[in-house]
């Protein structure tokens, strides 16, 4: 197997995939239908996955698939045909021109300013010696591609893996008593 | 690839924004912040790159507690569509005073 690296077809597909989920995005925004909406917004996670696999995050990607676009999409598609959203009196729920406008003015202050953080920070900070832990080992470790994100997680961040079960709890407890169905014994 | 990365996240957090600031509709809402939420977990995986698997680890958390704002906001937006029969927010004013 050829595991050289080709950086003009590594940066072809990064782009790719990029130029993909941006147009999802914004064709997620645009669709009146929430069904269509949701669609694009899984095709934006899946190109996401893809962009998590070409950074060495491979286990990151795959429970971006299974979690992401696998569960957490299909509840809200469940919840949308469930409400039997998407008549044509429901369709028109984009705002009008002068919110749009406003929203495009606070949509490109807040791009603008990511940028100029993102350029004059991060680059600029990044010291090669300064890194406090050693960065991701290539995929083909000892510890295949699960170890390098199960240490910390099963070590210096235990306590809060610990405390993500008590919200997980408290969330199945909220969303059940939320949707609990009032018969007529409990009704207000 | 981490200016580029960091680039895109800044895209797509910025399109979710103006997606919540222009849409009505309560569900398309919760799937704004989901990009949003999306668009900075791609910023911790590019960065993960450069200092080390924390940011994975932080992804992780992130998805965790998505998924239970994802359940609890659709059980709260299913209870309000049982009240008034409408998932649009100018529609449920009762807080507008």
């Amino acid at each position: 197997m050829d595991n050289t690296f080709h950086p003009l077809f590594y940066g072809f597909h990064f782009y790719l995939f990029g130029l993909i989920a941006i147009a999802s995005a914004i064709l997620f925004v645009t669709r009146k239908s929430p069904v269509a909406a949701a669609l694009w917004l899984i095709n934006v996670m899946f190109c996401l996955a893809a962009l998590y696999v070409m950074l060495d995050a491979q286990f990151i990607g795959a429970i971006q698939v299974l979690v992401y676009a696998g569960a957490i999409m299909v509840v809200f598609l469940f919840v949308v045909m469930l409400l039997n959203l998407g008549q044509p009196d429901d369709l028109a729920d984009i705002r009008g021109t002068g919110p749009r406008l406003a929203a495009g003015a606070v949509g490109l202050a807040i791009l603008a300013e990511v940028m100029v953080l993102a350029r004059s920070r991060i680059p600029g900070g990044y010291v090669p010696g300064a890194a406090t832990q050693l960065p991701v080992p290539p995929a083909d470790g000892a510890g295949g591609v699960i170890a390098p994100v199960a240490g910390p997680l099963f070590r210096e961040h235990l306590l809060a893996f610990e405390l993500t079960s008590i919200l997980l709890l408290a969330a199945i407890v909220g969303a059940v008593v939320i949707g609990k169905k009032q018969g007529p014994a409990d009704a207000r | 690839m981490l200016a580029e990365s960091l680039a895109l996240s800044a895209v797509l957090f910025t399109i979710g924004v103006v997606g919540v600031l222009t849409r009505r509709n309560a569900i398309i809402l919760f799937m704004c912040v989901e990009l949003m939420l999306n668009a900075v977990n791609l910023s911790f995986v590019a960065l993960s790159k450069l200092y080390g698997a924390t940011g994975q680890v932080f992804v992780i958390f992130v998805m965790t507690v998505a998924a239970a704002e994802a359940a609890v906001g659709l059980a709260i937006i299913i209870a309000i569509f049982r009240h008034r029969q409408t998932v649009h927010l100018d529609d449920i004013n009762l807080l507008k005073g």
